[in-house]
């Protein structure tokens, strides 16, 4: 599937060879991240973003820049007129009138495939709930594509709040087009809902799940770690008993038997990755974070002016 | 049906007999195809637990003088497995099929999600299904992938 005015609302809108198309682009791009690349001095891209980013917004905004364009948008809802009771899908609509393409982010689950069902120009989904993060997913694949050159054939770790996290279950979608073995690694109370496990198994994709990052460090070529998403929990009580359970330590890393190793994390990190490892040869994340720019200069790029040259 | 049965009810011209389903829930198949008898122009007759040789008793619905289409009467699966359609052509059946879930099904249920985009109110938003799997019964809301299995559709019918 071509990316040229498409929706990109799941990972699973596109396949294997669309990342392809999108690596080897962004590839590209990391020339121009920090210079200039006039592409898409006609188009303006809406920013639509209902929930709080700091990275997501931010590396929109400067790819789109980056590229020649302009963008509009909101961050919060204090300054507009949702603040007022107008709905989602009429603020669509008018910033649909307005630009070129619309960056949403929304706590409701479903909320950027509405938003594309609304709007005739493209939509991107920067995060809807605890569903997708289809832009993370890329991102992140794009990182151990990178790292590795190869994503066939790696052991990858995904530490964390596997219950909550959007980017989690975009990710294992992502992972799903590649022959990889997954180890899941949660507190009991955080493991993967039915519907990822559902998909897993659907895709017939090789993993297993532990509470215990010490019995399979061993085995990774890549630990991604996420959050507690702390504000997904329906139950403040539910928090307080997951509060802090896993730690990601210079003492768990140098168990890690592969030297190929990386850690990965999409950040915000709260306290789940000490900050000494912030040193250790194995941090890739903010390396991660700053591909963010090149990955959606590239996806833009893919999106609104197709894969030309 | 047995000469006892029309007794009961008469034979209809032109509409739909919905049969076999499972007794107690021909006012369930009633409202799941939206009719409540309020509206006029065209006549509904039900019979409950009668006798019947497949299922021990089950229910008999009667629509005359409503078109339903083929993808509605379809939805009665979803509270009456077993339920066949015979389409009524001047007193003659002219069609029989046994009803089967359709692949999507629009604006009939409600997602169980609360956090689900189709629960908002003032949002002009239907909710939208696939069917995921039809033996176990599961559908997925096609916004927010909350994946639905019989129990969780019995109980948006008062079924549990």
């Amino acid at each position: 599937m071509a990316w040229f005015n498409q929706d990109v609302i799941s990972v699973l809108d596109f396949g294997r060879e669309d990342f392809e198309v999108l690596f080897s682009e962004a590839l590209n791009m990391e020339r121009y991240a920090k210079s200039r690349l006039d592409i898409l001095s006609d188009k303006v891209l809406a920013l639509a973003f209902f929930e709080p980013s700091t990275r997501t917004r931010l590396s929109f905004e400067t790819a789109m820049l980056r590229l020649g364009g302009r963008v509009i948008g909101f961050s919060g809802t204090e300054a507009t007129s949702m603040a007022k009771g107008e709905n989602l899908a009429d603020t669509i609509r008018m910033l649909d009138s307005y630009a070129n393409a619309i960056v949403i982010r929304h706590s409701l689950e479903g909320a950027a495939k509405f938003a594309a069902e609304v709007a005739e120009s493209p939509v991107i989904n920067a995060g809807d709930g605890s569903q997708n993060h289809p832009t993370q997913a890329m991102l992140d694949l794009y990182t151990i594509w990178r790292e590795f050159k190869v994503i066939d054939g790696l052991s990858i770790g995904i530490l964390g709040d596997l219950r909550y996290a959007r980017v989690v279950n975009s990710l294992v979608q992502a992972l799903s087009y590649y022959r990889v073995k997954l180890h899941l690694i949660s507190p009991e109370l955080l493991r993967p809902r039915q519907e990822l496990v559902e998909f897993m198994n659907s895709r017939g994709m090789k993993y297993d799940w532990t509470d215990d990052p010490y019995g399979v460090i061993n085995d990774l070529d890549v630990l991604y770690v996420v959050r507690i998403q702390r504000e997904r929990f329906p139950d403040p009580m539910e928090y307080e008993k997951v509060k802090g359970a896993y730690k990601v330590t210079p003492k768990l890393i140098e168990r890690g038997g592969k030297p190929s190793l990386i850690i990965l994390h999409p950040l915000p990190r709260v306290d789940e990755v000490d900050f000494a490892v912030d040193n250790m040869p194995q941090a890739r994340y903010f390396k991660q974070a700053s591909l963010g720019v090149p990955l959606r200069m590239a996806l833009l790029k893919l999106v609104l002016a197709g894969d030309r040259p | 049906m047995s000469s006892k049965r029309e007794l009961i009810i008469s034979k209809i011209r032109d509409g739909v007999v919905i049969d076999h389903i499972p007794a107690g829930r021909a006012l369930l198949v009633l409202r799941l195809l939206g009719i409540s008898g309020r509206e006029g122009g065209f006549r509904v007759a039900l019979v409950m637990n009668v006798e019947s040789r497949k299922l021990g008793t089950k229910d008999i619905v009667k629509i005359e003088g409503r078109e339903l289409t083929k993808d509605e009467l379809n939805l009665v699966a979803l509270v009456a497995p077993t339920a066949t359609v015979n389409i009524i052509r001047d007193y003659e059946v002219v069609s029989k099929f046994k009803v089967a879930i359709p692949d999507v099904i629009e604006g009939l249920l409600k997602c169980k999600n609360p956090r689900c985009v189709t629960n908002q109110q003032r949002e002009p938003v239907r909710s939208r299904f696939r069917v995921l799997s039809r033996e176990p019964l599961k559908l997925i809301c096609d916004y927010c992938g909350t994946i639905h299995e019989l129990n969780d559709i019995e109980k948006y019918f008062g079924l549990t």
